[in-house]
This record gives structure tokens, C-alpha cells and sequence, in this order.
């Protein structure tokens, strides 16, 4: 079983002080699987602090990080083998073209001569810096940096990735295109583990949460449960897309079933509908809705949850 | 249903002694297009081109009597100088930029020891401020060609790996200091103090007040470079001058005791540097 084990990340009693101040407290937390689970919390709460543990840029004060079940600082270079992190935003030795500086990843971690060139470039184009190539990073501007830092952290087809806020510094642009490469990288059996302030970003693309305050973790699971669990209303928003536009009188439909508040438009093919009854309540709508044939495609609770789980969350704590 | 995992052996890690290779190849092109690598170049031929304009217009006898007197006042007497500055230029900060630009965010995340960017990078730099040294090797052996005909006395070859040995000294010194600090600007600045006054101060105050050989003292050991352009090898110690409050004494290390001293800087400080890199934070 050992090597068909599945990518993990695990965080045993991790606790970090800076003199008398805790910036991580016993933090508990193990992800496994192929999945993206987003780390939600205040400026401050200890995300970026957590992270640098499991990179080995910081060495926990108490407990261990451990990376498919290696731990980070003391077998750092094989924790992290599989491993593709982005901490904070880096920057790029400037007098490295963008080429350059991810074939030096590319060599570090292993990728064979031959194929450097070849994914460097694919890498580029991934994040849309390609016609940059041959250029020298020390001239980019802070988004242009930060593409290349994504682009290096997805080199050498990592199972886990370390994400730390990696869309800050995008223009919208880089930003949706970033989310959509974690998308696709959900599809290839990945671990993503990302941290960031963006819950409609989170929602959209994460399966999972950890929400830590003040260096505590807080909550660990689905979003679904997460927002089941702390959300004060009874009302969800779950945006529901359908592959082709939709007449009023369907609307008129979807406004008649059970538990349904309100119906809203949102796109030529999308709706935000207001349903009762949590969980069983949102099962019902998707039912009814598929059996309506009117073309459902995607139905996920609305960021707008999240974000409400999210305020009620840290308002309770602090 | 969970698509089951198997372990990827498509990339194998390098070993370590490969990846010290390719932060050697990365910095070196890094410290080779830099700004600092042309200015450095240019200080050194400017000094190169100063002391042969001087030489080449007053004709100083000390410098015209043989060609070991010409080299020793020559290259004797500057190189160490074109030594200290390279190692300020390319190890100075080369530690601590990773902290405070940022650069080693990219670096340090990667499946690779610390120890092995400490090496490579140092490497790296030697490389550089050789080059530089060659730039000023060059320039003294065309003046010496020019007063004395082609061919160097073999004296000056043990003086050319002196100085080899004498940057690779001062290098991991310089290192050392800009992994202590996390300011450029602070490691940069107490090298060029130590280098070029601290040391010479205090061999100065050591061998005249305390009457003893300042054997600890780096600078003291790379007078090697120098003195073995001596003919004959000055003594190892005198002292003159007996009216005087102080008498002016005058140590000399031999060129085993130099190698010695300059060897014990390189490994203690070195040693020091790297273990300070390893433990320090990100923060
Ligand atoms: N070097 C340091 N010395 C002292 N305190 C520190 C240091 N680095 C971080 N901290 C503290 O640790 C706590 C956690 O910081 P961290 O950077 O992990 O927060 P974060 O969750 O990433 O916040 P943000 O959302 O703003 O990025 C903060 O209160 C911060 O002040
Ligand atoms: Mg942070």
C-alpha cells in the first residue's frame, strides 16, 4: 500500500512562537486525497506562517509537518520531491530571463534534460508569459512576476501544491486564468492546498476549507458541511448554470417549487436561487431540477454562502 | 469514486552534488550579467591601467630594478585590494539579498538542501572574482613583458595561487557575514570595514603594542602573497627603532604559517556562514 498511497499533508500539534507571540497553536490537520482545499482567515490568523513550515523556509517552534507522510524539516528535500510551492510572492533573480529562471526549477527538481526546455515553455505559455520567454525577469512588473512564480511552483507535474494567496498582484484577467489552471489540475489527481481572501475564488474552485483564527484551526471539511454547520440562515444561494438560455416560463417553474425564496438571473445560462431546508432542501431543488430536462449543468452553493459562513465565523470568534 | 494515487518516478531528484551544479551555472550567468560584474570590471582595469600609467611615466626604480621587485610592487601590492573588492561584490550580500529581495521565496521551497545553495552560490561567486583576478594577472604580466621580457619568475605563480587561496578566504568571510545579517547594506559594509581597516588596525596595534605576532589575523597571513616576491624572504620578525616610545616591530609569516592562517579563515568561517543559513528564517 505504501507507494499507492494517496498525496497528503499533515500538520501534527504544529505551533509556532515568535518570542511570547503564538502565530500557530497546535494546529491539527490532515488533508489527503486528490482534492483543493482552501485555507480561509483573517490577516494574521497564520496561514503564510503554516505554510512556511511546510516548505522549511520556517522551522516550527513545536510538532511536525509532514508531506506524504515525510517530515519538511528534517528530510526536507525528499518531503518536498513531489511538491510545487508558491509562498507569498517571490522574487526572480533579475538578471535571469523568465526561460532561464524556470529551467533552473525544472534542473532542481529533476526534470530530464531533454524535456526542460520543452515544459518550461509549456509552463509560460500556461500563464501566458511566453511571448516574455527571453526576456530578463528583473524589468517584469509584480503580476508578470507572479505568473512566472506560478508557472514554477506547477513545474515538474507535482502532486502537491502549496498555494499562498497565488492570485495576489493579478489583474482579473490572471486571475481567472490562475483559477482555471488549479481547475484543471483538480482533473490530474492532485492536492492543492491554498490559502486565500477570495471566497468567491475559493467556493468556485476549493471542495474543501480549514479556517484558522489567531493560530487555531477553527473548521476542517466540505464547504457544503462548513457552511451547513456555521451559516445562521436557513437559506442557501446555489448557483445553478444551464447549457442553454432559459425561457420565463421555466423561471416561472423553478419559482414554484418547495422551498424556493427567490430566482435570480445572473447570466444569459445561469440563476442564483434562494432554497430552504440546507442540505436535504438543495438536494430537492437539483432533483426537481434535472427532472425538469430544462438543461441543468452545474449547481453549486453560491460564494455568497461561504462568505456569509465565513463573517459569521470570525465574528463569533473574536 | 476516488482515483487511486501511484507514486510518480518520471522525476527522479538530482543528486545533491548535480544540483550544486546548476546553482553554480545559474548564478554565475546571474553575477555575469549584472551591473556589479561590469562595474567591478571596469574598477579593475582602471586600477590595472592607474599603476601602469604611473609606473610607465615616473619610471620609480623601486618599481624598474628587477622584474620580482616589479611584480611584488605591482600585483604584490594591489591585488588584495582587487581581492577584497570582488569578494564584496559578489558575496558581500550574497546571503543576505535572499532575505531581504526576496529571491530566495523562489529558491528555498524546492527540493533542495540549503546547504547546497550555500555551496553553489559560493562557488559561484569564486568564480566570478576570478575572473576578475585574471582580468588584473593579465594586465600585470603585459607590464612586466614590457620592462622585462616574456616569462614570469616561477615566484610569481606560488603568488598567484596565494591569492586563489586568499579569495577563497575572503569569500567565505564575506558569506559569512551576509548570512549573519538580513540587511545588504549592514553585511556588506562590516566586510569592507573588516577587510580593509579592522584587520590591518589591529595587526598594526598587536604587533607594535602587545609585541607579538598577529597570527589571527587574516590580512597578516596574505602578506604571503607579497613577501614571496622578496628576494630573499623577509625575516620573521624584527624590530627597530629603539629611541622611540614604541619600537616599530615587524612580523612576517612564513608561507606555510600564511597558507595556514588563511586556510583556518576559509574553514571556520565557512563552516559558521553555512550553519547560520541553515537555521535562519523566512520571516
Ligand atoms: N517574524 C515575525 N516576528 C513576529 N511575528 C510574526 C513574524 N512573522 C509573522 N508574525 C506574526 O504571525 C502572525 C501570523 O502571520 P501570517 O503571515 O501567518 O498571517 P496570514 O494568515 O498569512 O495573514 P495574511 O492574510 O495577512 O497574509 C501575525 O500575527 C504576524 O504578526
Ligand atoms: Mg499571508
Amino acid at each position: 500500500m505504501a507507494d499507492m498511497a494517496e498525496p497528503s499533508v499533515q500538520a501534527i500539534d504544529l505551533t509556532k512562537r515568535y518570542g511570547q507571540f503564538t502565530a500557530l497553536s497546535k494546529l491539527n490537520l490532515k488533508i489527503e486525497g486528490s482534492k483543493c482545499v482552501g485555507f480561509l482567515g483573517p490577516n494574521g490568523a497564520g496561514k503564510t506562517t503554516t505554510l512556511k513550515i511546510f516548505t522549511d523556509m520556517i522551522r516550527p517552534s513545536e510538532g511536525k509537518a509532514l508531506i506524504n507522510g515525510i517530515d519538511v524539516h528534517r528530510q526536507k528535500k525528499k518531503a518536498l520531491e513531489n511538491c510545487g510551492a508558491l509562498i507569498e510572492t517571490p522574487e526572480i533573480y533579475p538578471s535571469l530571463t523568465a526561460k532561464e529562471a524556470l529551467i533552473m526549477i525544472a534542473e532542481i527538481k529533476g526534470i530530464p534534460r531533454k524535456k526542460r526546455e520543452r515544459e518550461a515553455e509549456s509552463a509560460l505559455s500556461r500563464v501566458k508569459m511566453r511571448a516574455w520567454a527571453d526576456k530578463t525577469v528583473g524589468k517584469f512588473s509584480k503580476g508578470m512576476k507572479q505568473r512566472i512564480n506560478v508557472a514554477a511552483a506547477l513545474l515538474g507535474d507535482p502532486e502537491v501544491i502549496l498555494l499562498d494567496e497565488p492570485t495576489s498582484g493579478l489583474d482579473p484577467r490572471g486571475m481567472s486564468e490562475v483559477r482555471d489552471i488549479i481547475k484543471n489540475l483538480k482533473r490530474e489527481n492532485k492536492l492543492i492546498f491554498l490559502s486565500s481572501h477570495l471566497l468567491n475564488e475559493v467556493s468556485e474552485i476549493c471542495d474543501e476549507v480549514a479556517m484558522i483564527n489567531h493560530g487555531k484551526l477553527l473548521a476542517y471539511g466540505k464547504i457544503e458541511d462548513i457552511v451547513k454547520k456555521f451559516s445562521k440562515e436557513s437559506t442557501n444561494i446555489v448557483e445553478v448554470s444551464f447549457s442553454r438560455p432559459l425561457a420565463n416560463s421555466v423561471l416561472h417553474k423553478i419559482r414554484g417549487i418547495n422551498g424556493v425564496s427567490k430566482v435570480e438571473r445572473s447570466g444569459q445560462t445561469d440563476l442564483n436561487i434562494n432554497v430552504k431546508g440546507g442540505i436535504p432542501g438543495q438536494e430537492k431543488l437539483l432533483s426537481r431540477l434535472v427532472s425538469m430536462k430544462c438543461g441543468v449543468i452545474g449547481f453549486k452553493p453560491a460564494s455568497s454562502a461561504l462568505e456569509e459562513t465565513y463573517l459569521n465565523l470570525f465574528k463569533e470568534v473574536t | 469514486m476516488k482515483a487511486q494515487h501511484t507514486s510518480k518516478s518520471a522525476a527522479k531528484l538530482p543528486s545533491d552534488a548535480a544540483q550544486v551544479l546548476t546553482i553554480i551555472k545559474y548564478f554565475f550567468l546571474d553575477y555575469f550579467r549584472s551591473r556589479r560584474f561590469f562595474v567591478l570590471l571596469l574598477i579593475t582595469i582602471a586600477v590595472g591601467l592607474l599603476i601602469t600609467g604611473v609606473v610607465g611615466y615616473y619610471r620609480p626604480q623601486s618599481f624598474l630594478s628587477s622584474d620580482l621587485a616589479f611584480l611584488s610592487n605591482f600585483w604584490g601590492e594591489w591585488v588584495s585590494f582587487v581581492i577584497v573588492l570582488s569578494a564584496v561584490f559578489f558575496g558581500g550580500d550574497a546571503i543576505s539579498s535572499e532575505f531581504q529581495n526576496k529571491t530566495g521565496y523562489f529558491l528555498v521551497g524546492n527540493p533542495i538542501r540549503r546547504s547546497t545553495i550555500y555551496i553553489g552560490k559560493y562557488i559561484a561567486a569564486l568564480l566570478g572574482s576570478i575572473i576578475i583576478l585574471l582580468v588584473f594577472t593579465a594586465i600585470t604580466v603585459g607590464n612586466s613583458t614590457y620592462y622585462f621580457g616574456f616569462g614570469v619568475p616561477y615566484e610569481f605563480f606560488e603568488s598567484f595561487l596565494f591569492s586563489i587561496v586568499y579569495i577563497i578566504s575572503v569569500m567565505g568571510l564575506a558569506f559569512l557575514f551576509s548570512s549573519l545579517f538580513k540587511s545588504n547594506s549592514v553585511a556588506i559594509i562590516v566586510t569592507v570595514i573588516l577587510m580593509l581597516f579592522v584587520f590591518s588596525l589591529i595587526e598594526t596595534l598587536v604587533a607594535n603594542l602587545v609585541v607579538t605576532e598577529p597570527w589571527f589575523v587574516l590580512t597578516y597571513g596574505s602578506e604571503i602573497i607579497r613577501n614571496i616576491l622578496i628576494s630573499p624572504y623577509p625575516p620573521a620578525h624584527t624590530s627597530s627603532a629603539h629611541g622611540v616610545p614604541f619600537s616599530i616591530a615587524t612580523y612576517n609569516a612564513s608561507v606555510p604559517e600564511g597558507l595556514i592562517i588563511m586556510l583556518a579563515y576559509f574553514v571556520v568561517s565557512f563552516i559558521a556562514g553555512l550553519t547560520i543559513f541553515e537555521r535562519k528564517e523566512f520571516t
